[in-house]
C-alpha cells in the first residue's frame, strides 16, 4: 500500500492546529514550544494575504465560526523571520501551505523542504471554502490524477526524503477514507483529518465551524481512516479540549492530535494536555484504552 | 507634530516581569456602580506585569469559547491575596452579564496583561486624556503614572449619562482639569441629539487649545477615538488610541481582530488589535477602513512590528 516515504516522527502526540497558535511567539509566553509534539503554522501561501473583513471570528453553541482569510505574511516573509524564530525556539515545526495552483504548491513545498528545521509539510486541501480565498478547488470526488492527489505527488517529489508530507482533509466520516486511499497512493505520509466544516456567518458570509461540536465528526473519521488504512499515520483535529479528548482521539486510532479552537479559550491547552498525557497515557478511567500513543 | 513619541518608554521598571500569564484568579469583591459592575480579581503574578493600557481577558461563562477583554483599571494589594487587578464591567451581552453576575469567590481563568500598553513620555509634557464610558478604566493608572513623571494631566470624560461616567471624582484628584460631557445632558455639558463621538469632537479642540497639549490618550469605542485622532493631529499633537475590538482569544493567536494601519513606510498592514494594540497611534489607524480590507492593503504584518 503506498508509496509512501518518510515516516512521521515526532516526540509527542500533543501538536497545535493551523490558525491557532499566532506565530509561536504568542503561545511561548505561556510555554515552552519544544515541550509539544509539534508546531503546526498558520497557513502559509505564496504571496501576503491580508485576510478578510471583519467579523472573523464569532461564537456559535460548542463552537466558533470563523472566515479570517488565510491572513498570512507570504513564503518570503515567513521564511525570513518567522520561520527561523519558531526553529530556535526548539519547536518541531510543521509548515502549513496552501496553494491558487499545483504549481504553487510545488514552489511551497520546494522552498519550505529546502529550509532547515522543517519537521514535516501539512498540505490544506481542506478550506471551507477555498474558492473565496482564491485557492484550488479540492472538492471534487477523491481519484488518482485529480487535483488534491496531484498537489501532494508535487509536494512529495518537492521535498527532501526525510520531510513527511501530511494532507489535512475535510472532516466527511462518509468520504474521508476515499479520500485518504487517493492520497496514500499519490504518496502522502500522513494525514491529519479533519479541518473545520463548511458553514455560514450570522450575516451569510462563507465561514468554518470548528471547536467542540466537531470532536465526534473528526473521531468518527480518524476511525473510519484507521479501520481502512490501520498504517497510515493520522492525527485527529477537531475539538480536542481535554487529555481525556485527546485520549478518545488516541483510542479511535490516531497517532497524534492537533489542538486548534481550544488554544483561543486558554492558551495552554496544548503543553496541559501534553503533560496529563505524559503522566497518564491511558487516562484514570481506562477511557484510551488500546490507545497507541507514540514515544 | 513634536517628537514626544521619539522619547517614550512602554514604562514601568526595567526590573519588573512582562509579559502574559494565563492562571486561575478568584473574584475577592463585585459592587455594582451605576450602570456598570467593578470586580476586584486575585490574580497571582499578573497584577505586577500589568501596565497602563494593558488588559485581562476573561471568560464568558459555560458553553461560550470566546473571551471578553477588560482594561485594567487599577492593581493594587489585598492582604492574604497578595496583588489583585481592577476591571469594570458593562453587562451589554450574555458574556458581560454572566461575567457581572458571579458572586465574590468564584474562580475564573485570567489571561493577562495583555496588550501593548501606553507609552509614557520621557519628558514633563503636557497630556489630555480622552475617556468615554466604561473604556475611561484604563486612564486612571495612566494619569497616575504621568503625574509622577511630573506631566500636565487633563481629563475630557464622556458617557452616554451619569450612571455610565466613570469616577469623575477620581479624575479630579489627579487631573489639573476635568470636563465632563454626557450624551443626556444630565452631567456637564449638555448634548442632546448628537453622538458621545460627535460631543467629544466638538469639545476637543478648546481642550487641546486650552491645555497645549503635546499628547492625547484616548480610549473610547471606535467612533469617538476617530475624531480624537483627527482633533489631536489639528492640534499638532500626537495621539495613542485604545481600541477594543472584539476577538475571541486576545491572545495575538486567532487574527480576528485585525485592524488597517499604516505604517513607517507607508504601507497599509492588517495588524492584530490585541496584540500589535490595543494602543494604536492615532494618526495610524484607517479609522475609515475598521472592520474592513482597505484596496491599498499591500501585505499584511500578523506579527510584525506597526
Amino acid at each position: 500500500m503506498g508509496r509512501h516515504v518518510a515516516t512521521v516522527d515526532l516526540p509527542g502526540p500533543v501538536l497545535t492546529a493551523a490558525g491557532c497558535a499566532g506565530t509561536g511567539r504568542e503561545l511561548a509566553a505561556y510555554g515552552d514550544l519544544s515541550a509539544l509534539g509539534g508546531f503546526v503554522t498558520r497557513t502559509i501561501t505564496l504571496r501576503p494575504r491580508p485576510g478578510g473583513p471583519l467579523p472573523r471570528v464569532v461564537e456559535s453553541p460548542s463552537g466558533l465560526l470563523h472566515a479570517v482569510g488565510l491572513q498570512n505574511p507570504g513564503l518570503d516573509r515567513f521564511l525570513a523571520t518567522e520561520l527561523p524564530w519558531l526553529v530556535r525556539a526548539g519547536a518541531r515545526v510543521v509548515v502549513s501551505i496552501a496553494g491558487e495552483t499545483v504549481a504553487e504548491h510545488a514552489e511551497l513545498a520546494r522552498r519550505v523542504g529546502q529550509s532547515p528545521g522543517v519537521a514535516a509539510v501539512e498540505v490544506d486541501l481542506s478550506e471551507p471554502d477555498p474558492l473565496d480565498w482564491g485557492l484550488v478547488e479540492t472538492r471534487e470526488p477523491m481519484a488518482s490524477g485529480l487535483v488534491a492527489t496531484r498537489i501532494v505527488a508535487t509536494c512529495r517529489r518537492e521535498l527532501p526524503r526525510d520531510v513527511p508530507v501530511l494532507a489535512k482533509v475535510r472532516p466527511d466520516p462518509l468520504r474521508v477514507l476515499d479520500q485518504a486511499l487517493a492520497l496514500v497512493e499519490a504518496g502522502v505520509d500522513g494525514l491529519v483529518v479533519g479541518h473545520s466544516l463548511p458553514a455560514l456567518m450570522p450575516d451569510g458570509r462563507h465561514a468554518g465551524l470548528s471547536g467542540p461540536s466537531l470532536f465526534p465528526v473528526a473521531r468518527r473519521c480518524v476511525a473510519e481512516v484507521h479501520a481502512g488504512l490501520p498504517t497510515l499515520p493520522v492525527m485527529g483535529c477537531g475539538g480536542v479540549a481535554t487529555a481525556d479528548d485527546a485520549r478518545a482521539m488516541l483510542a479511535a486510532g490516531a497517532v497524534a492530535v492537533q489542538v486548534g479552537s481550544a488554544l483561543l479559550a486558554d492558551p495552554t491547552t496544548a503543553h496541559r494536555i501534553s503533560a496529563e498525557l505524559a503522566a497518564e497515557p491511558a487516562g484514570g478511567d481506562g477511557a484510551a484504552d488500546g490507545a497507541g500513543v507514540p514515544a | 507634530m513634536s517628537t514626544a513619541t521619539g522619547s517614550t518608554t512602554a514604562g514601568g521598571a526595567p526590573d519588573t516581569p512582562t509579559g502574559p500569564r494565563h492562571v486561575t484568579g478568584e473574584i475577592l469583591t463585585t459592587k455594582k456602580v451605576g450602570a456598570y459592575q467593578h470586580l476586584t480579581l486575585a490574580v497571582p503574578d499578573v497584577a505586577e506585569r500589568a501596565r497602563p493600557g494593558t488588559f485581562v481577558a476573561l471568560p464568558a461563562g459555560e458553553g461560550r469559547l470566546g473571551r471578553r477583554a477588560f482594561w485594567i483599571r487599577g492593581v493594587r494589594t489585598v492582604g492574604g491575596f497578595g496583588s489583585a487587578v481592577e476591571v469594570v464591567v458593562d453587562p451589554v451581552g450574555p458574556g458581560s452579564r454572566w461575567l457581572a453576575a458571579q458572586p465574590a469567590g468564584t474562580r475564573l481563568e485570567v489571561t493577562g496583561p495583555l496588550g501593548r500598553p501606553f507609552s509614557l513620555p520621557r519628558d514633563p509634557v503636557s497630556c489630555v486624556l480622552v475617556g468615554e464610558g466604561y473604556s475611561a478604566a484604563c486612564l486612571f493608572p495612566l494619569a497616575s503614572r504621568l503625574k509622577e513623571r511630573g506631566c500636565t494631566v487633563v481629563i475630557l470624560l464622556a458617557a452616554a449619562d451619569e450612571s455610565r461616567l466613570l469616577a469623575a471624582l477620581e479624575a479630579r484628584r489627579t487631573a489639573r482639569s476635568v470636563t465632563v460631557v454626557t450624551g443626556d445632558g444630565s452631567v456637564g455639558r449638555a448634548g442632546a441629539g448628537s453622538s458621545l463621538a460627535d460631543l467629544v469632537g466638538a469639545a476637543l479642540p478648546e481642550v487641546l487649545a486650552r491645555a497645549e497639549a503635546d499628547v492625547v490618550y484616548a480610549a473610547a469605542p471606535a467612533a469617538t477615538l476617530a475624531r480624537v485622532a483627527g482633533a489631536a493631529e489639528d492640534a499638532g499633537a500626537w495621539s495613542q488610541t485604545a481600541l477594543e475590538q472584539p476577538g475571541p482569544c486576545l491572545t495575538g493567536l486567532c487574527q480576528g481582530c485585525a485592524v488597517p494601519v499604516l505604517g513607517e513606510d507607508r504601507v497599509v498592514r492588517m495588524v492584530r488589535g490585541c496584540t500589535e494594540g490595543p494602543v494604536l497611534r492615532g494618526d495610524r489607524v484607517r479609522w475609515d477602513s475598521l472592520g474592513r480590507v482597505p484596496t491599498e492593503t499591500a501585505e499584511t504584518a500578523g506579527g510584525g512590528a506597526v
